[in-house]
C-alpha cells in the first residue's frame, strides 16, 4: 500500500495481562509481542475471547477493574506505557493514541450533545478554545461524513444512525491527529454496506494525519481489504504475524490454514461443505503447550506438552508452531 | 414541552379534585358524622349545625356544593364570608379555592390556618430535601468511585441503617444525644437555625440513605458502561469523567426518585412536627383527622394532592432536560 | 468484553438455575447475616415470651412497683429479671417488645400478601392483554402513584378504625379468631376474643395492602411485557405449547425472581407505615402491641427512661436492616448481573 518505513510507532513486548475471577486469575493475554509501524495499518484477528480486545485495551490502560498487566512492555515515543502514572498515560489518551470501539450505539453519552463531546477533547488536548473547538468540531464532522454538520453538531446521539455514530467516533478519534489509531472491531456491529462505508473512512483519513492502526478483527475479509501487516492470535497468543500479503498467500500454521478455509466461498459448494474447525474455542482447559493442540488436525504429543516458539519462516513472516517451516513449505510446493 | 406542560398542569386539576372526593367519601361513608359527633347535643342546636353546613339537602348536592366551594363558583353578594380569591366580575363574584371554615378553630377559615401553618411545613421539607440530594448524591457518587474502599462500605452500611430505622425512632435519639445529652440543640419548638437542625435531619435522613443508594447503584453501572470508557478514552480526568460524564446519567435513578421523595417528606414531616412540636400542616392535619374537622381535612388533602402532582410535573420536567432521549406524549 | 465472557463462561455450568441463585445468595454476607438476624427475631417473637415467662415467672400484665422517695416507681432500668427494663405502667419490655414483634412482622406480611396479589394479577393482566387495555390500567396505576396514599391511610385508619371496620373485615376477623380458637383449644390454651384492637388490625393489613401494590403492578406488568415477546416464548408457542402452560411453565416462573425480591422489600416498607400510624395513634391500638405503638409510648418519656424508646427501636431497626439486607441479597442473586463487577 503506501510507503512503509521502516520507523516503529509502537513496540509491545511480551504483553501479559490476567483478569481476577471468583475462581482465580486467568491469563487471558499471553507473552504477546508485536510492532506497529508508522503508517501502517496491522490487523489482529482471532475468534472472540482470544484475548484481541484485551490486548488493545491495555495499550491505552483502559482494562476493567478486573484486568491486570502482569508484565510486558509497551514502548510508544521512547516511554514504556505500562509504566506511565495516571496523569501521564491521560495525556497519550485521545492526543497520540485514540480509540473506536465496537458498538457505536453504545459508545457515545446518551445524554451529551455531540458537540460537546468533540470539543471536550480538543479543549483539553490541544488547548482550544470554545469557539475555536466548535469550528474544528464542524470541520472534523464534515471530513467524516456527517451532512449538514454545523446545523447537527448540537444533536443527541440517538438522532443519529448506527453508521453516522461511528463517523462521530471516528471524528472524536481522529480531532487529535493522534499517531496511533485504535480500532476495536469498529464495523461488528454495523450491517454490511455501512460497514464498508466505515472501513473507507478509515482507509482515507488515515494517511490524512499520517496515523498508524491498529484494527481489531474477526473478519478475514476487512484483514484482506484494510491492513498491511496481520496477527493471528488464539487462546491470548499470537499464533502467526506475518504481511497480509504472505499471509494469505502462505499461511504457516494450522490455525491460520483453518480460519481461512472456514471462510465461506459463495462460488463453491452448499453451506454443508463449509469447513469447520472441530472443536469449540475452550481456552481454560489448555494449561501447557499449544493452546490450539486440542483442536489441531496435526498435532501430535509435543504439541501438547510443549509450546512452540515464534518461529521465522521468511522474511518478517513468524509462526508459533512445532511445523512452522513445514506448513510454510508446504504451501511453496502448492504454487 | 410547553403543550407537555399545559396538558400536565391541566390534569392535576381533575386528579386532585379526585383526591378530594375519595377522601370526602371516605368520610361520608364512614359511621358516625363529623358535624354531630362528640357528645350529646339538644336538637335544636343539630338543626342549627345542620344548616349552617348544608347537611338537609341530599349527598349529591352537598358533594357538589363541596367542589364548587373549592374550585370556583359564582356568587351574587359581595359577602364577606368565605376565604378564598375572590375576583369581581360586574355585578357578580367569581369566588375560587374556598376551602370552608374550621369545625374546630372556631371563626378561622382552613385558608387562613393553611397559610399560617405552610410555612414551618415548606421550610423544613425544603431543606430536608436539599440536604438528601446533595448529601445523598455526594455519598453515593463517593461510594461509587471507590467501590471497594472501606469508607464506601462504612457508607453503604450507614446507608442501610438510615433506610431502616424510622424517623420516630431517629428524631428522640437525636434528641436524646444533642439536646439531653450534650446541650448544644434545642429539643424543640420554633425558633432560630438552632431549632431547625434537629428536625430536619431527622427528617431528611431517610432519604438522604436512600438517595445515597440509588446514587450508588446508578453510578456504578454507568461507571462499566461503555461511553464512560470512550471518555476515558480520550484522556479525560478520572474527576471530570465522574462528574461531567458518569454522573449525569446515574443521576437519573435519583431524579425520578424525588416525585415519591417529596411525597414522603411531606408525610414524614407529620412525625418531625410531632416529636419537635413544631406547628406544621402535618401536625395540624392529623390534628383535623383526630378532631374529625372535615373541612380542615379536605383542605389539606386537596392543597397537599395539589403540591405533589406539581412536584411530580417539575421532576419529570427535570428528567426530560436531563435526558433528551424522553418525548413528550410518548409515554 | 469479548474475551473475558468467554473464559469464564463455565461458572456453574451443569447446575440448576436455582440452585445458582441459593449459592449466590449464601455468599452474600450481609444477606446472610441478615437472615440469621431474622431468624433470631421471629424465633424470640414467636416462643421468646412464653420461655421467659416460664423461666422467670414473669407474664405481660405482672407489674412490680416500688416506692423511691416516696414516690411510686414503675418504670425499671434493665436488670438481670427485666433485661429490657419495664414500660411505664411496669410491664416487663421483653416481653412487651417480642409479643408486639408478632404484630409487627404478621402486619408487614399479611399486607405484603394483599399488595402482592393485586399487584400480581392487576400487573400480569395489563401485561398479557396489552393495548388498550393494557393503557387504561397503567394509566389509572399513574394516577393512583400520584395521590398521597400516606395521607388517605391516615384518614382511612382515624375514619374505620376499631369498631367503626367495614363488617367484611369485622367478618374475616371473626373467622380467623374461629379458627384460632379451634387451635387454640387444641393446645390447651387460654382463646381470644374478638375486640376493636382485633378489628383494627385486621383493617390495617387491608388499608397498608390496599395501597402498596403499585409499585408490584409496575414490575409485573414490565416482567410479563418483555417476556410474552422473548424468543423461548415464541419458541414454546411455535411448538403448540397451550397458553395455560406458556403462563404456568414459563411466564411465572421466569417473573417470580423480581417479584419475590419486590414483595421481601415491601415486607420492611408496609412496617415502617404500620410504624408511622401506631406513632400517630392511628394504627396498633391497646391491648394490642406493635414496635411501633411501643416506640411511640417509648416517645413520651425519653428523658427519663430512654429504654422505653431505645429497646423497641433497636428491635425494630434490626429487623428492618435485616430484611432489607435479604431482599438486597435475592435481588443480587436472581440477577447476578445488577451489581457485581
Amino acid at each position: 500500500m503506501s510507503d512503509v518505513t521502516t520507523k516503529t510507532i509502537l513496540e509491545v513486548l511480551g504483553l501479559t495481562v490476567s483478569f481476577e475471577q471468583a475462581t482465580g486469575s486467568t491469563k487471558v493475554v499471553n507473552d504477546v509481542s508485536f510492532e506497529v509501524l508508522e503508517g501502517e495499518t496491522l490487523g489482529i484477528v482471532g475468534e472472540s475471547g482470544c484475548g484481541k480486545t484485551v490486548t488493545v485495551l491495555s495499550i491505552l490502560g483502559l482494562l476493567p477493574e478486573t484486568g491486570t498487566i502482569d508484565s510486558g512492555k509497551m514502548i510508544f515515543e521512547g516511554r514504556d506505557l505500562a509504566k506511565l502514572s495516571v496523569e501521564e498515560i491521560r495525556k497519550v489518551r485521545g492526543s497520540k493514541i485514540a480509540m473506536i470501539f465496537q458498538d457505536p450505539l453504545s459508545a457515545l453519552h446518551p445524554l451529551l450533545p455531540i458537540s460537546t463531546q468533540i470539543c471536550e477533547v480538543t479543549m483539553l488536548h490541544r488547548g482550544f478554545n470554545r469557539d475555536e473547538a466548535r469550528l474544528h468540531a464542524v470541520r472534523m464532522l464534515e471530513l467524516v461524513g456527517i451532512p449538514d454538520a454545523e446545523k447537527r453538531i448540537d444533536a443527541y446521539p440517538h438522532e443519529f444512525s448506527g453508521g453516522m455514530r461511528q463517523r462521530i467516533m471516528i471524528a472524536i478519534a481522529l480531532s487529535c491527529e493522534p499517531t496511533l489509531l485504535l480500532a476495536d472491531e469498529p464495523t461488528t456491529a454495523l450491517d454490511v454496506t455501512t460497514q464498508a462505508q466505515i472501513l473507507n473512512l478509515i482507509r482515507t483519513l488515515n494517511p490524512k494525519f499520517k496515523t498508524s492502526t491498529v484494527l481489531v478483527t474477526h473478519d478475514l475479509g476487512i484483514v484482506a481489504q484494510m491492513t498491511d501487516r496481520v496477527a493471528v492470535m488464539y487462546g491470548g497468543r499470537i499464533l502467526e504475524i506475518a504481511k497480509t500479503s504472505d499471509l494469505f498467500r502462505a499461511p504457516s500454521n494450522p490455525y491460520t490454514k483453518a480460519l481461512l478455509k472456514s471462510v465461506p466461498d459463495p462460488s463453491v459448494g452448499r453451506i454443508e461443505d463449509l469447513y469447520q474447525i472441530p472443536g469449540t474455542a475452550d481456552f481454560s482447559v489448555v494449561t501447557h503447550g499449544c493452546a490450539f493442540a486440542p483442536r489441531c488436525n496435526r498435532a501430535e504429543q509435543s504439541c501438547r506438552e510443549e509450546l512452540p516458539e515464534l518461529e521465522q519462516v521468511s522474511e518478517g513472516h513468524y509462526s508459533r508452531c512445532h511445523f512452522a517451516k513445514e506448513e510454510y513449505l508446504s504451501n511453496q510446493s502448492k504454487h | 414541552m410547553k403543550v407537555y406542560i399545559f396538558k400536565r398542569l391541566a390534569t392535576i386539576i381533575p386528579m386532585s379534585l379526585l383526591v378530594v372526593s375519595v377522601t370526602w367519601g371516605l368520610i361520608r361513608i364512614a359511621p358516625g358524622n363529623f358535624y354531630l359527633s362528640e357528645k350529646k347535643l339538644p336538637a335544636a342546636i343539630k338543626e342549627n349545625i345542620k344548616k349552617k353546613y348544608g347537611l338537609e339537602s341530599s349527598l349529591v348536592e352537598q358533594y357538589l356544593m363541596m367542589l364548587g366551594n373549592m374550585t370556583c363558583r359564582f356568587s351574587d353578594s359581595d359577602d364577606s364570608e368565605g376565604a378564598g380569591l375572590k375576583i369581581a366580575i360586574r355585578s357578580r363574584t367569581l369566588r375560587c379555592f374556598d376551602f370552608g371554615y374550621s369545625l374546630k378553630y372556631e371563626g378561622q377559615s382552613v385558608n387562613e390556618i393553611l397559610s399560617r401553618h405552610l410555612p414551618y411545613s415548606a421550610v423544613i421539607g425544603l431543606l430536608a430535601f436539599l440536604i438528601a440530594l446533595v448529601g445523598g448524591v455526594s455519598l453515593g457518587a463517593v461510594a461509587a468511585t471507590r467501590k471497594d474502599s472501606r469508607v464506601a462500605r462504612y457508607l453503604m452500611s450507614l446507608s442501610m441503617i438510615g433506610i431502616s430505622v424510622p424517623t420516630f425512632v431517629l428524631a428522640p435519639v437525636l434528641v436524646l444525644a444533642f439536646s439531653f445529652g450534650l446541650y448544644w440543640l434545642p429539643p424543640a419548638r420554633w425558633g432560630g437555625m438552632e431549632h431547625l437542625v434537629l428536625p430536619v435531619l431527622s427528617l431528611s435522613a431517610v432519604y438522604l440513605a436512600y438517595i445515597a443508594r440509588l446514587t450508588r447503584t446508578g453510578l456504578i453501572e454507568v461507571l462499566k458502561s461503555d461511553y464512560v470508557r470512550t471518555a476515558r478514552a480520550t484522556g479525560l480526568s478520572e474527576a471530570r469523567v465522574v462528574v461531567g460524564h458518569a454522573l449525569k446519567a446515574g443521576i437519573l435513578p435519583v431524579v425520578s426518585f424525588s416525585g415519591p421523595a417529596i411525597a414522603g417528606l411531606l408525610a414524614g414531616s407529620v412525625v418531625s412536627e410531632r416529636i419537635f412540636a413544631i406547628p406544621g400542616l402535618g401536625n395540624i392535619f392529623v390534628q383535623s383527622v383526630l378532631n374529625r374537622d372535615e373541612p380542615l381535612t379536605l383542605g389539606i388533602v386537596a392543597f397537599v394532592s395539589i403540591l405533589i402532582l406539581v412536584c411530580n410535573l417539575v421532576v419529570d420536567v427535570v428528567y426530560a432536560l436531563i435526558d433528551p432521549r424522553i418525548r413528550f406524549g410518548e409515554r | 468484553m469479548s474475551s473475558k465472557t468467554n473464559t469464564n463462561g463455565t461458572e456453574a455450568s451443569g447446575l440448576t438455575p436455582r440452585y445458582g441463585i441459593w449459592s449466590r445468595f449464601k455468599r452474600n454476607r450481609p444477606a446472610v447475616f441478615g437472615s440469621w438476624i431474622l431468624a433470631i427475631v421471629i424465633v424470640l417473637s414467636a416462643i421468646g415470651p412464653a420461655v421467659f415467662g416460664w423461666l422467670t415467672g414473669i407474664s405481660s400484665d405482672y407489674i412490680p412497683s416500688s416506692v423511691e422517695n416516696g414516690a411510686l416507681v414503675r418504670s425499671f432500668p434493665p436488670s438481670l429479671t427485666h433485661p429490657m427494663g419495664t414500660d411505664d405502667l411496669g410491664r416487663d419490655l421483653f416481653l412487651r417488645v417480642f409479643e408486639g414483634g408478632r404484630i409487627s412482622i404478621l402486619v408487614g406480611i399479611f399486607a405484603s400478601v394483599i399488595s402482592l396479589l393485586i399487584g400480581v394479577a392487576y400487573g400480569a393482566t395489563a401485561g398479557f392483554f396489552g393495548g388498550r387495555i393494557d393503557g387504561v390500567m397503567m394509566r389509572i396505576v399513574d394516577m393512583l402513584f400520584a395521590i398521597p396514599y400516606l395521607l388517605i391511610v391516615v384518614v382511612m385508619m382515624s375514619l374505620f378504625g376499631g369498631n367503626n371496620a367495614p363488617d367484611a373485615v369485622k367478618q374475616v376477623t371473626e373467622a380467623f379468631v374461629f379458627l384460632t380458637n379451634a387451635l387454640m383449644s387444641l393446645a390447651g390454651a387460654s382463646p381470644i376474643s374478638t375486640s376493636s384492637g382485633l378489628f383494627q388490625i385486621f383493617f390495617l393489613f387491608v388499608a397498608l395492602g390496599s395501597v402498596s401494590w403499585l409499585t408490584m403492578a409496575r414490575i409485573v406488568r414490565g416482567q410479563v411485557l418483555s417476556l410474552k415477546n422473548e424468543e423461548f416464548i415464541l419458541a414454546a408457542r411455535s411448538i403448540g405449547v397451550s397458553t395455560f402452560g406458556i403462563v404456568f411453565r414459563h411466564l411465572i416462573p421466569n417473573i417470580s425472581g423480581p417479584v419475590i425480591v419486590y414483595a421481601t422489600l415491601t415486607i420492611p416498607s408496609v412496617m415502617l407505615a404500620e410504624a408511622f400510624l401506631s406513632f400517630l395513634g392511628l394504627g396498633v391500638q391497646a391491648p394490642y402491641s406493635s414496635w411501633g405503638s411501643l416506640a411511640a409510648d417509648g416517645i413520651k418519656n425519653i428523658a427519663v427512661y430512654p429504654w422505653q424508646l431505645v429497646f423497641p427501636g433497636l428491635v425494630m431497626g434490626m429487623t428492618l436492616v435485616a430484611l432489607n439486607l435479604i431482599g438486597d441479597g435475592l435481588r443480587d442473586a436472581f440477577d447476578p448481573k445488577s451489581s457485581k463487577s
